[in-house]
């Protein structure tokens, strides 16, 4: 099951020049909060953004990773 | 296996479609079944739009159907005309900044208190179709 800290990590991993914030919203490791802030997401719609981010969780969103709040940035 | 041979899939597609406003939740805008939903049905009722709601628990391939098609992992999804508007992240961002409003083509919130809408939560009895 992954915490906060590898999900920040694999969100800066897959997404150039990505910082982001994440927090175990429930403290059950399977609700996290996130704010991501990129230069990727220049030009990107709102939805786009968040695509971005969910994709780089693929199958585990909805699956161990029940929620991942997104707040997203563009820098 | 083709779309054409995807029923469930059609009927979505149909239901978005043919609903210009339509949320996609976990239970029902009167009994929500996750606190994302209750929220993101929550914003809609304090808009006091008309909306369709589907429940996508009765059937776990409505779900899987949907995000198919959305390419959207979570629940909720809010479709307006046709388009994937978002979740509840995104749905909340708009409420607040009042994008949300001037998309529905409704008045800011709060402002005139309208009766609540009447949703059309189990009148669109999507799952009743799949």
């Amino acid at each position: 099951m992954p915490d906060a800290a590898d999900i920040k990590s694999r969100i800066e991993a897959a997404i150039p020049g990505a910082r982001a914030e994440v927090e175990d919203w429930t403290g059950g490791g399977d609700h996290f909060r996130a704010t991501v802030s990129a230069a990727a997401f220049a030009g990107m719609t709102r939805i786009e953004q968040h695509r971005l981010v969910y994709g780089v969780f693929g199958e585990e969103i909805g699956g161990p990773i029940h929620a991942l709040s997104l707040t997203t940035i563009s820098e | 296996m083709s779309e054409q041979q995807n029923p469930i899939r059609e009927a979505i597609s149909s239901a978005i479609a043919e609903n210009d406003v339509i949320l996609f939740m976990k239970g029902s805008p009167e009994a929500p079944a996750c606190g994302f939903s209750a929220r993101t049905a929550g914003v809609l009722q304090s808009l006091g739009v008309q909306f369709a709601a589907v429940d996508i628990l009765p059937d776990p391939r409505i779900r899987q159907e949907l995000s198919a098609l959305s390419q959207w992992p979570t629940i909720p999804q809010l479709f307006v005309g046709g388009e994937l508007v978002g979740g509840c992240d995104i749905v909340s961002e708009m409420f607040e900044s009042g994008e949300l409003a001037e998309l529905l083509g409704v008045s800011d919130a709060s402002e005139e208190s309208e009766a609540p809408a009447v949703t059309g939560g189990g009148t669109l009895g999507i799952e009743n179709r799949l």
